[in-house]
């Protein structure tokens, strides 16, 4: 187990130094200076423009500037936010949490239906409950998130009015910060009706951000079961006369569980991604929202340190399955 | 039954006092995050509404809903005849809000007048370099160059003494860098080490305190009861910020907020038929225009330029583009400022003058150019690319093959800068403070060619105009010079003026006495529930 631990972090140090490169030069690559966008149309005469590439240290050649970047993550340092002159790492960790929960809540409920519905897609093959959550799954993922984001917005919360439309919690709320995690939060201060309207806020972005995880994460389990499904030792548990869903559950789904976990494991990734448009069309105050303004202001700072943090969490997860995996599976730990 | 309801009576009576006495709480759906709450760093108007606006005052103040100038820090002022000493009396009694973390002893005086400018002026004050020290609007308006020195005269007398004259310099003290500081809150924090703490947690004499902002999600301010006019009639405000503006009007339907700025051009039509919902307009203090480049052939030759415009359809560019929310413009300044020169005749829209005039100019066949698309959404222009397929259609009626580029913002602008640059460029420019020479020095001066005159345009009539009404104090007299210029503009055509468009601002019915800034903010103080 500690051969195979320390082949899995060995891969971390490349994949690390691949993900400051490529944020560093992604971000350069795109056309536009940062100070003629601050600028606008009022414009900025050419010494000043120079002198403020020098305070942002874009005055430096490539090499320098990389050479600044990779001692500053030594150090813990991200740099300074060259928009609101504030540290990319405090940035990070006040809005980090909001996306935290809301793409934890949505794992969540990606799993919590996907995973079912898989299963009994895959027990009633080829019948009309097969085709109906395929079909619903294939729509969900195809779906474009911001065009049904907005559908549901327009359903529930205009039409309907079960949900409140945007933000983490009413505006009738001021709720102190203590762990950054809303739900938490509310608990913890002495508003009352301030835990039910944060749980409130969170149901659309939930379901919007769970759709496509959810669509995978069903249609694998479907496929994954119905390999299970035909093996031998399923045959026999079902000749000796198990219960169906015992049979399913115990004997199927732990084997059909692996590749389960690695799709799992991937859509954390394609989470912190879906969140950019989930956060945007809600209003919700996370890291998504936050890169993608960085990215259009060309916030070099922070869109290096942000990238770098959020493919960090990627790395650790994904170690983390990889590990999940040789626990589940010892033939993969064994493996030379 | 009796005994019950007359128990219950008093306590129904009290229940409903207290919804009565309930604060009255306004939310205002902004459109994004500020960038800090510190104004003289930005130049953003989201940051604006978030601090200057509604926390801060100048000396001067421009009234409400208009670019009229009242006095504001300022009680009154005299101007010397040269017009280069300004001399203010500051207001007495006027209050500083009070935060966590500070009590403020005194009331606002002449030192926070000279903290303020010195602050972003001068490399050798202690706040100077505090924050980045990064003063951008400061040095766009030039006030580095135009500075001599501040003086205090008295605790409640400053004097402002100018290198040279400038008319616009009240105008100029009105503007959101210019918003006066507590010199006292700043020495406070820098005793304490936490000197960054002053540009965080703002602290001004205006309507509204800050009380905490929730990053990307949150502004929180109190009435300030203390405030100099009187407390405004809410007693907090919010900016709930929500980026995306089908949300927002989402938001406003649903009475999760009661004011919302830029609507979908698409969404006007609904929203003029909601039952719930006030739709304000206004013409907003901008100009959308095509800049053609006067320093290179064909568009050196003035018949070159009068013949394009003539081929232009502005009408077809307000339907199709704005889709009737814009007004053709005639003049590079819009009709809202003083000195917007009516009686000038626009280049009607007439393919066979436009032909005759592009074969005087020796192109009868007509010639291949380019067209300048931003690629981004402006008040001024709500859809570059289409606007310029428009234009595009329109000349090529006459002869002319225009080939449509683009580049992402930023180096759109830094091109478009260029002095060779081919072709003629789509831009426009939303007024920083109501004064003709904000639009006509800075977008059509000498100074500004290979900078904002994207026209690279240097005409020397006009330049003689623009700079004596720039010194000139009288405004009559200022009037009459900017209308001369406007009918030289005209004539010379270094631009297709194209559109002003018209500003909305969807309000729920029970929102009483907003107004619409023509100067694209958001001022709070005033405005009530019903």
């Amino acid at each position: 187990m500690f051969g195979f631990l320390l082949k899995r972090v060995s891969v971390i140090i490349p994949t690390f130094i691949g993900v400051t490169l490529l944020t560093f030069s992604l971000i350069r690559l795109i056309p536009g200076d940062p100070v003629e966008l601050m600028a606008g149309e009022r414009g900025v005469d050419p010494v000043r423009h120079a002198r403020l590439l020098a305070e942002m240290g874009l005055d430096k050649p490539l090499l320098v500037q990389y050479w600044h970047y990779l001692t500053g993550i030594f150090h813990g340092d991200l740099g300074i936010s060259v928009v609101t002159r504030e540290p990319v790492i405090r940035e990070f960790y006040t809005l980090f949490p909001a996306t935290l929960e809301l793409s934890f809540c949505a794992i969540v409920i990606a799993i919590v239906v996907g995973l079912p519905a898989g299963i009994i897609a895959a027990v009633r093959r080829g019948k009309g409950t097969d085709y109906t959550v395929m079909g619903l799954s294939l729509t969900g993922y195809s779906m474009p998130i911001f065009w049904w984001g907005l559908l549901l917005i327009l359903l529930f919360s205009v039409t309907l009015g079960w949900t409140p439309v945007s933000g983490r919690i009413s505006a009738t709320y001021w709720v102190d910060e203590v762990t950054g995690f809303m739900l938490i939060d509310t608990l913890l201060s002495d508003e009352a009706g301030a835990f039910l309207s944060a749980l409130h806020h969170l149901i659309l972005p939930s379901i919007v951000l769970a759709t496509i995880p959810l669509a995978v994460i069903a249609r694998m389990t479907r496929s994954a079961m119905l390999e299970v499904l035909l093996e031998d030792y399923v045959l026999v548990a079902r000749a000796k006369g198990l219960a169906m869903p015992l049979v399913v559950c115990v004997h199927a789904l732990r084997n059909a569980l692996i590749p389960v976990i690695t799709v799992i494991g991937l859509q954390v990734g394609v989470l912190l991604a879906g969140a950019i448009l989930t956060e945007t069309i809600f209003s919700w105050p996370g890291i998504g929202k936050w890169l993608l303004d960085s990215i259009r202001r060309r916030d070099y700072p922070s869109v290096q340190g942000g990238i770098l943090l959020v493919s960090c969490i990627v790395i650790f997860v994904n170690l983390t399955v990889d590990i999940f995996y040789g626990v589940v599976n010892p033939r993969i730990r064994h493996q030379r | 039954m009796q005994t019950l309801i007359s128990r219950l009576l008093p306590v129904l009576l009290l229940l409903f006092c207290f919804s009565q006495a309930q604060a009255k709480t306004l939310v205002f759906c902004s459109e994004g995050s500020p960038e800090g709450f510190n104004p003289v760093f930005y130049t953003a108007g989201t940051t604006f509404d978030a601090t200057s606006r509604n926390v801060f005052e100048g000396l001067t103040h421009f009234i409400t809903g208009t670019t009229k100038l009242e006095p504001g820090m300022a009680e009154s002022w005299d101007v010397s005849d040269d017009g280069k000493t300004y001399t203010f009396k500051l207001r007495k009694g006027v209050k500083f809000h009070s935060a966590p973390h500070f009590k403020p002893t005194r009331n606002m005086n002449a030192d926070d007048v000279i903290f303020t400018f010195e602050r972003q002026w001068k490399k050798d004050n202690p706040y100077f370099a505090i924050s980045g020290g990064s003063y951008e609007y400061f040095n766009s308006m030039s006030m580095p160059d135009l500075l001599d020195r501040i003086e205090k005269v008295d605790d409640y007398t400053v004097r402002f003494h100018l290198k040279r004259s400038e008319a616009p310099m009240l105008a100029n003290l009105g503007m959101d860098f210019a918003v006066i500081q507590s010199a006292e809150y700043a020495n406070a924090m820098m005793k304490a080490g936490t000197a960054e703490k002053f540009d965080q947690w703002p602290v001004g004499t205006g309507p509204f305190v800050f009380e905490g902002y929730k990053k990307d999600a949150q502004i929180r301010y109190i009435a300030f009861k203390d405030y100099w006019k009187g407390k405004a009639p809410i007693d907090k405000l919010v900016f709930s910020i929500t980026p995306d503006a089908s949300v927002r009007y989402a938001k406003l339907k649903a009475g999760e907020c009661q004011v919302m700025p830029y609507p979908n051009p698409a969404d006007v039509a609904a929203m003029k038929a909601d039952p719930k919902i006030n739709l304000l307009e206004q013409e907003g203090l901008n100009v959308g225009y095509l800049a053609y480049n006067t320093k290179v052939a064909p568009f050196d030759n003035v018949k070159v330029r009068k013949a394009l415009n003539h081929a232009m359809n502005k009408q077809a560019i307000i339907d199709t583009v704005f889709q009737g929310a814009g007004k053709a413009a005639k003049n590079p300044i819009p009709p809202t400022i003083w000195s917007y020169n009516d009686a000038v005749v626009d280049d009607a829209y007439d393919p066979a003058v436009a032909k005759k005039l592009l074969a005087e100019a020796g192109y009868p066949n007509g010639f291949e150019m380019k067209i300048w698309a931003m690629p981004v959404q402006r008040p001024y222009n709500p859809n570059a690319r289409r606007m310029a397929e428009v234009i595009q259609a329109d000349w090529a009626k006459v002869g002319v093959k225009a080939e449509i580029v683009s580049y992402e913002w930023g180096e759109y602008l830094k091109r478009s800068k260029d002095l060779d640059r081919d072709g003629a460029v789509l831009l426009g420019w939303t007024g920083d403070n109501g004064d003709p020479d904000n639009f006509l020095a800075v977008l059509l001066g000498c100074d500004g060619v290979g900078g904002a005159n994207r026209a690279q345009w240097c005409y020397q009539p006009f330049e003689e105009l623009i700079q004596k009404a720039k010194v000139v104090p009288d405004i009559k007299e200022r009037t009459k010079l900017y209308e001369q210029a406007q009918v030289i503009f005209k004539e010379q055509a270094p631009w297709a003026t194209i559109a002003h468009s018209v500003v909305y601002k969807p309000v729920t019915k029970n929102v009483v006495n907003f107004k619409i800034d023509p100067l694209g903010g958001h001022v709070f103080y005033g405005v009530d529930l019903k």
